[in-house]
């Protein structure tokens, strides 16, 4: 391995990286059964613009997110379509997934999973 | 590198050498809305308002968009004096005379309109009729750019419908009707990328579908062109005999009317019009996908489109929401 100070969001590429990873996580995300009931009923233009957000978020690029944000986004998906553990579970899955088709090596995968965990308890209202 | 004049509404701020257009407005405390700072989120959206921005600030936008001279703040680097918007803007109207009218089936109009000066528009864009009291509506041009100063449209009357319904019954030839500047991201690029298209439509949906389409023939599109047409009966189709001639005469056009209850006959789909185009078009890959109409039907084909294949960025649609009785 060689020595580097590159930060996370720039070892993955950067907002090329975002753009490239974005259509591959939300085409996963809306076949996925288990999840894809949550999307039913937003706006595909904003919901976009939000995955990307998220994905330049959770490979540690800049982002303004606060975890009251993340808990005042997701606060009606907990309290009337019950999400949980599980499909938090499933995003990052799907993450991660999505890092392998593009080729990120596993270390690099792991950190932006661990990014992703980091904003569990707040998208889940805890 | 020197200091940039951006004027902004009423005001009129500095943007120093290596400063952002975002920088400098937030630094000015004019309030944009803004997310990743990077070109990301396009959280910070804004219009030139006199010419082109710099072409690095469109990076990642839309191809309509850029048309229209939007740039990301956090992005530009003005290589000029620049005077921006930010926000929706104001918008300006003209004087429009109506010329014709005449039924398309038992339920729409076809209404055309003589402006008394040529509006830059593209097709599939829309406009906001307005008319005395100030009421005004959206409605979609269903013709292409050949004729700037008369544009038809396809008014459907709904029961109790203010504008829609008044259309109908009252205004007559000769009457005169305020036209907006045509507004909305849901049209064809004569220059854009010359892949396959695919336009669903239900109702009056068709009206921006058939500018396109007729502005697409009239540029020679080098794709296949799909239109579907839905509706629940036969008797809410039109100009079926017209697109069938089109499609005739044109080897790349290709049309499908579908109805969604009761029989089809012969040369009709049965079932809804975005069921059956991702049905019969199940890779979209690398194809523009127009989509107007009822709203839940244009919501639920960017979806079936998108996972179909086609990019984000390649999905135009307006929806056509109804505007409710208690907004004005
Ligand atoms: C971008 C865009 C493009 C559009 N393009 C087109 C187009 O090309 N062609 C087209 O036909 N339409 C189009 N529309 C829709 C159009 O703008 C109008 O919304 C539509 O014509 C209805 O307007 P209206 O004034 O007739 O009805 P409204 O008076 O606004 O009434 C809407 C509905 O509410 C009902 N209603 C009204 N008042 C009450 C009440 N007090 N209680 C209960 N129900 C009530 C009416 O029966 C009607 O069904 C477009 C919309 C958008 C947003
Ligand atoms: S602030 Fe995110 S694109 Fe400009």
């Amino acid at each position: 391995m060689s020595e580097t100070t590159a930060t996370l969001y720039e070892q993955l590429g950067g907002e090329a990286a975002v753009n490239a990873a974005v259509d591959i996580f939300y085409r996963k995300v809306l076949s996925d059964h288990r999840i894809n009931r949550f999307f039913d009923h937003t706006d595909m233009d904003k919901q976009a613009a939000k995955q990307k957000a998220f994905l330049t978020m959770a490979f540690g690029g800049p982002n303004n997110y606060s975890g009251a944000d993340m808990r005042q986004a997701h606060a009606h998906l907990v309290k009337k379509l019950g999400l949980d553990d599980s499909h938090f579970d499933a995003v990052v899955e799907n993450l991660a997934m999505t890092l392998q088709e593009l080729n990120v090596p596993q270390a690099l995968i792991q950190q932006v999973a661990a990014i992703a965990e980091t904003t569990r308890n707040d998208v889940l209202g805890r | 590198m020197q200091t940039r004049k951006i004027s902004v509404g009423q005001r009129e701020l500095g943007c120093r050498p290596g400063e952002s257009v975002l920088d400098a407005l937030l630094r000015e405390q004019v309030e944009i809305a803004y997310g990743c700072r990077q070109g990301a989120c396009q959280s910070c959206i804004a219009r030139s308002l006199d010419g082109a921005p710099p072409a690095a600030a469109q990076a990642g936008l839309k191809d309509v968009l850029r048309h229209q001279n939007h740039f990301l703040a956090c992005l530009c680097y003005p290589e000029r004096d620049m005077a921006i918007g930010i926000g929706s803007p104001e918008q300006r109207f003209c004087q429009a005379t109506v010329t014709g009218k005449q039924l398309l089936n038992a339920e729409t109009l076809l209404l055309t309109l003589h402006t008394d000066q040529s509006l830059d528009y593209c097709a599939g864009q829309f406009v906001n009729l307005k008319r005395g009291d100030g009421l005004q509506r959206s409605y979609s041009i269903a013709n292409n750019r050949v004729h700037a100063r008369n544009l038809t449209f396809h008014i459907r009357r709904l029961a109790g419908g203010r504008f829609s319904a008044w259309a109908h019954d009252e205004l007559k030839l000769g009457d005169l009707l305020e036209v907006s500047d045509p507004q909305g991201l849901c049209y064809y690029l004569p220059s854009g990328q010359p892949g396959n298209l695919l336009l669903i439509g239900t109702g009056s949906g068709l009206a921006p579908l058939a500018g396109i389409v007729s502005e697409a023939l009239h540029h020679d599109h080098a794709g296949q062109i799909h239109l579907y047409h839905g509706s629940r009966e036969m008797d809410g189709l039109y100009w079926v005999e017209e697109m069938r001639g089109l499609a005739a005469q044109h080897a790349n056009f290709h049309y499908t009317p579908c109805v969604s209850r009761g029989d089809a006959p012969d040369g009709v789909a049965s079932g809804r019009a975005n069921d059956v185009a991702m049905k019969q078009l199940p890779d979209l890959k690398g194809w523009r996908v127009y989509l107007c109409g009822h709203p839940d039907m244009v919501q639920q084909s960017k979806r079936q489109a998108f996972l179909n294949g086609a990019k984000f960025d390649d999905i135009y649609a307006d929806a056509f929401h109804v505007a409710s009785a208690t907004l004005d």
